[in-house]
């Protein structure tokens, strides 16, 4: 048996995520005594792949006909269900992120597997499977059992970590038969921006309030984003007023994102925007009201006022980065 | 056309989450029930495509898998705008279940397309729509940020990585939406409270279904240690680096 991990392929790169997924499966394995094989759907070189290797991944089914470029949800679906059939994996890893909520439910239906998202932790038994997800928008855990012959589980994207272990990595192609008789989807238009860091994927976000005061101010986040390679995000006011695009809305209802590290500038704290960071690692509030409730979410506060303090520590990290080269 | 949207009814975000006191199951006393609120928008993005007399939809109807308390939620879709709502009588264990008996409501349908939302706002499995429409063979649009109509044909959009994508799809497609899709919730007016009485609330009872997981238990997470309060820039670098190993 095997544990399989869905490696998501981004125009020929993997993203890190990947690599913790890999780290996780490892240490679901160790547990288990299986092995980590990882399935890669889309053109990707062998070297894009390669550093699967060091996250304890010894095999990757390589699914890398063109035809597969395009994302057909019931496609992918099909051809994973033969990979898990071809390694008989016990369990199936994807990521707690937009491509893995859309393709494990329909797994999950394929193989009549249980599915659990929103996974935090280790499994805390395997006989019988328990393990913990997030509920209540993340005011609570709720504890899973499942009593299927084979488990659908994604893990947060940040909650695990990385952990090396050096493995020697096999990658072989692999050519499911994929029975899609006319193509029901058709791509009209694609309109592709790759200069922007996707909020879904970043590590560390930068993310604005009302309390920037106008548009034009959002300059001095993006400075401190570009610094850190971090991607903006915003309040919702600050999208219906326009001062920011639609898509970088967080909240209950914009984008729910765990980076690593989120900065809150300028942003009270509504419950309905914490509702769409809580499971970053680092909460960083920065805000000119000590009250603030975003002060009892947060890490680590400064009270002042944004504007003289971005320009501040956009200098201060600036200056770390250069000392730490 | 006919379109359909799936309802989740969860209690309200800023509601206090309670547990009985084995922990096993959600405290719902005191609890204000509202609509999910991406099935919000996608209902106010359903309705907006029907009033606009230039496409081709004709009705909007919302559907609900739950017992009799998300009655006043589904009246509140229809003083929203919905012509007609369809209740199927069971308390959902799990989105498989939850699933199964749209599934097999919607067999029996036509609809030009169904919305779901990404997730809904209390057991947040994600997963209602993509296997609703694995049980039907459908085609799933996941991130679906937007959707406009071409003479007849619905035109999609959704987010990629990094972009967007306009698309056609040829058969019923259940979308999965998110943010975007229609950003001011429409509320009920006086007009819509007083029709909704007499709109259609149709009640089905559940055939027998399955569920795939079990909610055992639940509890809070972790108290949060204290905010650190800090004095300047340079302090915080330190701590992000050298405390919380971050950066
Ligand atoms: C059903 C529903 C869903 C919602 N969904 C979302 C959602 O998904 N996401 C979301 O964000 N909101 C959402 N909201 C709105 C939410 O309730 C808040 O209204 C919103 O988050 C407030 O945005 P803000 O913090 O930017 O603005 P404000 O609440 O106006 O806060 C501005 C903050 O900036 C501070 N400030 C002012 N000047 C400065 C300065 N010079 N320097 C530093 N700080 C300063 C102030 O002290 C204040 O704390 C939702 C609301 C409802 C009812
Ligand atoms: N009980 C339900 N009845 C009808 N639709 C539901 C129900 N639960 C979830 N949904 C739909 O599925 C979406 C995702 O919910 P979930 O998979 O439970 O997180 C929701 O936004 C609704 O559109």
């Amino acid at each position: 048996m095997a544990i399989l991990v869905y490696i998501r392929n981004v125009a020929g790169t993997i993203k890190k995520q990947s690599l913790e997924l890999s780290s996780y499966a490892h240490a679901m394995a160790e547990a288990t005594n299986q092995e980590v094989i990882g399935i890669v759907i889309g053109e990707i070189d062998d070297s894009a792949l390669s550093e699967l290797g060091n996250y304890g991944m010894s095999q990757i089914l390589k699914a890398d006909n063109p035809n597969f470029n395009m994302r057909v949800n019931r496609v992918y679906t099909r051809i994973i269900e033969q990979a898990v059939l071809k390694t008989n994996a016990q369990y199936i890893l994807f990521p707690d992120n937009n491509q893995g909520k859309a393709i494990a439910p329909r797994l999950s239906v394929r193989l009549q597997a249980g599915f659990v998202p929103q996974v935090l932790g280790l499994p805390s038994s395997y006989e019988p499977f328990h393990i913990e997800k997030r509920a209540f928008t993340g005011k609570a855990l709720a504890n899973i059992e499942v009593n299927t012959e084979r488990i659908i589980l994604s893990p947060i994207l940040n909650s695990y970590g990385l952990n090396e272990n050096k493995t020697e990595l096999k990658i072989e192609n692999f050519e499911p038969e994929i029975d899609e008789p006319e193509s029901r989807l058709t791509i009209l238009d694609k309109k592709v921006n790759t200069e922007r860091i996707n909020l879904l994927d970043a590590d560390i976000v930068v993310s604005g309030g009302r309390g920037l005061k106008s548009a034009e101010n959002f300059k001095l986040l993006e400075e401190l984003a570009t610094t850190l390679d971090g991607a903006l995000a915003c309040s919702r006011p600050v999208a219906d007023d326009g001062w920011r695009p639609a898509d970088e809305h967080v909240g209950q209802t914009g984008k729910i994102i765990s980076p690593n590290i989120y900065f809150a500038v300028g942003i009270s704290g509504a419950i309905q925007h914490v509702a769409g960071v809580s499971g970053s690692k680092c909460l960083v509030a920065i805000n000119a009201d000590p009250e603030a409730p975003i002060f009892d979410v947060a890490d680590y506060g400064i009270v002042g006022d944004a504007l003289k303090i971005v320009p501040e520590l956009n200098e201060a990290f600036k200056q770390h980065l250069s000392d730490n080269q | 056309m006919r379109l359909l949207v799936c309802i989740s009814s969860v209690p309200d975000t800023t509601s206090k989450i309670k547990f009985t006191d084995d922990s096993s199951r959600f405290d719902d006393s005191g609890i204000q029930w509202v609509i999910n609120p991406w099935d919000e928008l996608a209902l106010t993005r359903a309705i907006e495509l029907k009033e606009d007399n230039t496409n081709p939809v004709t009705e909007v109807v919302v559907i609900t898998i739950g017992t009799f308390q998300t009655e006043p939620t589904l009246r509140k879709c229809l003083a929203i705008g919905a012509d007609k709502a369809v209740r199927i009588d069971i308390e959902p264990l799990d989105a498989y279940q939850t699933a199964s008996q749209l599934a097999a409501y919607i067999k029996n349908e036509e609809f030009g397309f169904i919305i779901c939302g990404i997730e809904s706002g209390d057991y947040n499995e994600a997963s209602v729509g993509g296997m609703l429409a694995e049980l039907l063979d459908f085609v799933s649009v996941s991130s679906v940020s937007s959707v406009r109509f071409n003479k007849d044909q619905p035109i999609f959009q959704r987010d990629v990585a990094n972009g967007k994508e306009e698309l056609s799809v040829n058969g019923t497609a259940v979308l999965i939406v998110q943010k975007g899709f229609a950003s001011v919730p429409k509320i009920p007016n006086m007009r819509g409270i007083m029709t909704a009485r007499s709109k259609p609330l149709e009640l089905i009872k559940a055939s027998s279904s399955k569920s795939l997981i079990k909610f055992v238990n639940y509890h809070s997470p972790k108290e949060k240690e204290a905010v650190q309060m800090l004095e300047s820039s340079d302090e915080l670098v330190e701590k992000l680096s050298k405390e919380a190993k971050l950066i």
